[in-house]
């Protein structure tokens, strides 16, 4: 059996460019289709195609099923806010008919997204020709039934609901509740809770507004529900701790339940500290029983069950510790990235800079690091391990700290919900990496 | 070169001195450096400075009075442009017409679904 982190299988799918950087990655849940967002407001879903009966070795590959224009930029006029048409996440409805629906949010406004085949077509209408133009009605002697005819697959997208005008801040998080009825969506101060039915009403479950926005010290970076407790959500903070919280405790969630934060030592402590601590992603792992945070140089996995530390600390790229003061500089050190579970929450990834995402295997804690770049892998080739030299003497292959391109971030990665296919976007290119079936 | 040793020279009562070395931490190394770049730098550094920085983003004070006066500013004499600062709070500073981004229009099709 191959274990994730020793990927000398893996094929590479590579798609061709956005003109806009990728700001969301998200496979919906059999893994059918694969969503991204970018930086112009626009949406485009992959589509895995069947396995080929010419190349049975190779999993089918994704290719374009639909693309739409999910948001547009505004003007707040009234606040002089300018309001970015980027798309922040997408996620998915579970899928319960013919139809596939997604949630998609920019900053301050959240879209539902009914995604629908049609491959048949009305001919035959009494009061219009075949080419549209109405028909005189007074030259229509007989009535005939239209028939259903089939077409070529068009793929629609229509927004169903708009989610509006709830959010004084931005946007970070959107997640679907387990009870398939509601979800929530976060801002940097607050959480509310909505029925996917109903866009004028939503219900306020957190909030961390102080009175005086001069005591402000931590904001919300990130919330999710609990894959099966559809009372149970979490949410973390800029000063690296984890809130969860019950919605049968009280309609308003301002206390918590649990408090996850893990001790530090005083002594240790920097100007750096509490950027660097600042979560990024939250993600619960799909059995529930576990959840991991990134920050930013780290990714953690917590016990539910366990408040005090975390479980499981694996080093993104440590070497970075000793960079901060540039990374600072260029803003670097505040780049969000996000983190995610396999199928079977056996192994962890999330990415770095210069194009590279590291996996994790839970079981023999053994790490990979990879490259996401045309220039490194050829369609069809196995993906080389890469490595960072932190020592003095870099050996042959290695890359130095002080050659590491920050510009080529990896921010966004998706996993297969069953199988081993993995989504990396990197920039405005996105990638596409699978085992090749021995 | 930066080094991530220090040594001190600690005395041990009347008989000789010890050179001891001690190791700072690579991200205390990194504080030192950036106070040493940014003498005025807070010195709450996840406070209400960065965090309601954080939560202005997108904010454009402006009136059609502003607009205006900075508008024949720049016709007169160019303007002096303002000096990066990690401590500057959005809303100090007055945008000019230059310094709007031009609304670009959204772009119909994705070169990926092309």
């Amino acid at each position: 059996t191959h274990t994730h982190s020793h990927p000398h299988t893996h094929t590479l799918t590579h798609t061709r460019s956005h003109t806009d950087i990728i700001s969301t990655v998200e496979f919906n849940y059999s893994g059918e289709l694969l969503a991204t967002g970018d930086k112009g407001g626009r949406v485009v879903i992959f589509q895995h195609e069947q396995e080929s009966k010419n190349r049975p070795h190779l999993r089918g590959e994704y290719n374009v099923y639909s693309t739409f224009q999910s948001h547009e930029p505004e003007f707040d006029y009234l606040k002089s806010l300018e309001i970015e048409e980027k798309i922040n996440k997408i996620r998915w409805l579970p899928q319960q008919n013919a139809a596939h629906f997604l949630l998609s949010t920019n900053d301050k406004t959240i879209k539902l997204w009914k995604i629908s085949e049609r491959d048949k077509r009305a001919e035959g209408y009494n009061l219009k020709d075949e080419d549209g133009r109405l028909r005189d009605p007074f030259r229509i002697t007989s009535l005939r039934v239209p028939v259903l005819m089939p077409m070529d697959l068009m793929v629609e997208a229509s927004p169903r609901r708009i989610f509006a005008n709830a959010h004084t801040y931005h946007i970070n998080s959107i997640s679907v509740n387990s009870d398939h009825e509601t979800y929530l969506s976060a801002d940097d101060l607050r959480i509310n809770l909505w029925h996917l039915e109903i866009t004028d009403r939503s219900f306020n479950i957190v909030d961390i507004k102080p009175a005086n926005m001069e005591e402000l010290t931590e904001v919300i970076t990130a919330a999710e529900c609990h894959p099966h407790q559809c009372n149970v959500f979490v949410y973390s903070s800029s000063k690296g701790t984890i809130r969860l919280c019950d919605m049968r405790a009280a309609a308003l969630c301002d206390r918590h339940s649990k408090f996850f934060e893990e001790p530090e030592d005083p002594s240790s402590r920097s100007f750096f500290s509490e950027i660097i601590s600042s979560i990024s992603d939250v993600k619960f792992s799909h059995s529930g029983r576990y959840m991991m945070t990134r920050d930013y140089l780290s990714v953690k996995v917590w016990d539910l069950n366990m408040e005090n530390r975390p479980v499981e600390t694996y080093q993104v790229h440590e070497y970075l510790r000793s960079k901060l003061c540039s990374l600072y500089e260029n803003d670097c050190i505040f780049d969000k990235f996000e983190c995610c579970w396999n199928g079977g929450d056996s192994a962890i990834m999330t990415g770095s800079y210069n194009n590279f995402f590291r996996m994790f295997d839970r079981n023999t804690r053994r790490d990979i690091t990879l490259e996401a770049s045309r220039e490194s892998s050829k369609p069809r080739a196995t993906l080389k391990p890469r490595k960072v030299s932190t020592g003095g003497k870099r050996k042959k292959d290695e890359i130095s700290v002080d050659s590491l391109d920050f510009n080529k971030k990896i921010l966004h990665t998706a996993w297969h919900p069953k199988d081993n296919v993995i989504a990396v976007a990197a920039t405005n290119n996105l990638y596409i990496f699978q085992d090749k079936i021995n | 070169r930066d080094s991530e040793l220090g040594r001190t020279r600690m005395g041990t009562g009347s008989h000789c001195t010890e050179i001891q070395d001690t190791v700072i931490s690579p991200e205390k190394a990194e504080e030192a450096k950036l106070k040493a770049r940014y003498p005025n730098l807070g010195n709450k550094p996840g406070g209400s400075d960065l965090l309601r920085k954080r939560l202005q983003k997108g904010q454009k004070y402006f009136d059609s009075g502003d607009y205006n006066m900075a508008k024949a500013k720049i016709k007169n004499k160019q303007l002096p442009t303002a000096a990066p600062e990690k401590t500057e709070i959005t809303g100090d500073h007055i945008p000019t017409p230059q310094d709007l981004p031009q609304r670009k229009p959204s772009l119909v099709a994705s070169k990926l679904a092309g």
